[in-house]
């Protein structure tokens, strides 16, 4: 599945300075749907070189790193149950660094 | 950001206020499902309402936005800029930045508070650590060495924005603050105060610590784990941020009507309960070749300590962040 994932407020430093990724993403093994909290553990391995604590805490992100789906807060779609679908843009934007 | 048009089926709600775009976030504030427009004009509003309701400017004042480049600066650069033109505030608005002399280290942010001049229409001034104490920092480093500059850089950084507008003679400054910062320095001051209050408390027994024990307890040992308790506070009730300002706010007042009246430094005439501010004894230290005046460890078993007691809690503010975050 092709999605395009932005880090941002920091974040990009966790992944090679790169803001901007455009992906393709498998679904799990016998899924019939790829759901936020995948394409998170699919990011962990694929994307971030770094300090993974600054980017996940438990199984979801960590508090203060805000998410977006198709600009959209994920809080309004499910957060980790939120299904994604091709071309979907995900947005992670660290509010924990600098004022 | 260019996001596809689709919303998520189960997010597609309507905004609660226009309730004809689709909601774009929750408001931590008022749990409220909203869209990006709707955010923009009450979170606008609010600041204005806030803005006449305490009186915080007069027509004609000449204003200094301190600008440092990052998010809450940039924010507040946008929203004063707007809010004066829409309510005709007639106030004289400029952007302050101060450049520490760290080679390199402001080339990012300045660029993006030139960009904020641009955008916003604000002429910009940069005041740099040469204008305002006749040292760079890293002349200052070269000088003492990377060991010591933090008391430095706190010390030289909490009186760069007041000293900037001084020259500038400006009327007031502006800072921008998110709430999870404010609520982040409310937790460290109660944590301080302990802190202060157990060093004291050893003394008075007699007790000799070794000022690397207390030293784990500084601000930057908890800070850390302060931002992470009230993000994690805010995921349990959106509201708790909020709820620890407030209770910072009430905190202040009781403490501020017993606080000793502040006096000035003969010297330069900045806020100081000592004869001369302690930007002047590290400057009298500097310039006279002697930079480890004024640094000592003043942690002793004197009455020493009292007196760093007191003089900690008068310049306690939301702008005594850690070292190496040099945003306001
Ligand atoms: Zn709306
Ligand atoms: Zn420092
Ligand atoms: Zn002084």
């Amino acid at each position: 599945m092709q999605l395009t994932l932005e880090f941002g407020g920091g974040l990009e430093l966790l992944c090679q300075s790169v803001k901007i990724h455009n992906v393709n993403v498998d679904l799990p093994k016998g899924a019939e749907k790829l759901t936020m909290k995948d394409l998170l553990s699919w990011v962990s391995t694929n994307l971030i070189k770094e300090r993974p604590e600054m980017f996940m805490k438990g199984e979801s992100v960590r508090p203060g790193v805000l998410v977006l789906v198709n600009d959209c807060d994920w809080e309004l779609s499910g957060q980790l149950d939120t299904t994604l679908e091709e071309k979907d843009v995900v947005v992670f934007i660290s509010t924990l660094h600098g004022g | 950001m260019e996001a596809g048009t689709k919303p998520k089926i189960s997010g597609a709600r309507l905004c609660c206020c226009c309730n004809q775009r689709r909601a774009a976030l929750k408001r931590p504030k008022t749990l409220e499902q909203i869209c990006r427009e709707c955010f923009y004009e009450v979170f606008e509003e609010e600041i204005h309402q806030v803005i006449v309701e305490n009186q915080l400017f007069k027509p004609g004042e000449r204003i200094a936005i301190g600008a440092s480049g990052g998010k809450d600066s940039t924010v507040l650069a946008y929203v004063l800029s707007e809010l004066n033109r829409r309510h005709n505030y007639g106030l004289d608005l400029f952007l302050l930045s101060v450049d520490e002399g760290i080679t390199g280290y402001r080339d990012d942010s300045l660029e993006t508070v030139k960009r904020n001049e641009l955008q916003y229409g604000l002429p910009l001034k940069i005041v740099s650590y040469k204008d305002l104490y006749g040292w760079t920092m890293d002349e200052i480093v070269k000088m003492i060495g990377l060991k010591n500059n933090c008391t430095f850089c706190g010390v030289f950084r909490r009186q760069a924005l007041d000293r900037g507008a001084a020259l500038l003679k400006v009327d007031k400054v502006a800072t921008g603050h998110n709430a999870d910062d404010i609520a982040e320095t409310v937790l460290l001051n109660i944590l301080r105060d302990w802190v202060d209050a157990l060093q004291l408390l050893l003394v008075k027994m007699d007790l000799f610590l070794d000022a690397n024990l207390l030293s784990i307890y500084s601000p930057n040992a908890y800070r850390g784990f302060a931002r992470e308790f009230i993000k994690d506070l805010e995921r349990l009730r959106p509201r708790a941020i909020l709820d620890i300002i407030k209770s910072g706010e009430n905190f202040r007042i009781s403490a501020s009507t017993k606080m000793p009246e502040q006096g000035t430094c003969e010297r330069c005439g900045y806020i100081s309960s000592q004869k001369w501010c302690k930007a002047c004894v590290l400057l009298e230290g500097l310039n006279r070749g002697l930079p480890k005046l004024g640094i000592g460890r003043s942690r002793g078993l004197n009455s020493d300590v009292k007196k760093d007691v007191k003089q900690d809690s008068g310049t306690k503010s939301i702008e005594s962040k850690q070292c190496g975050s040099l945003d306001f």
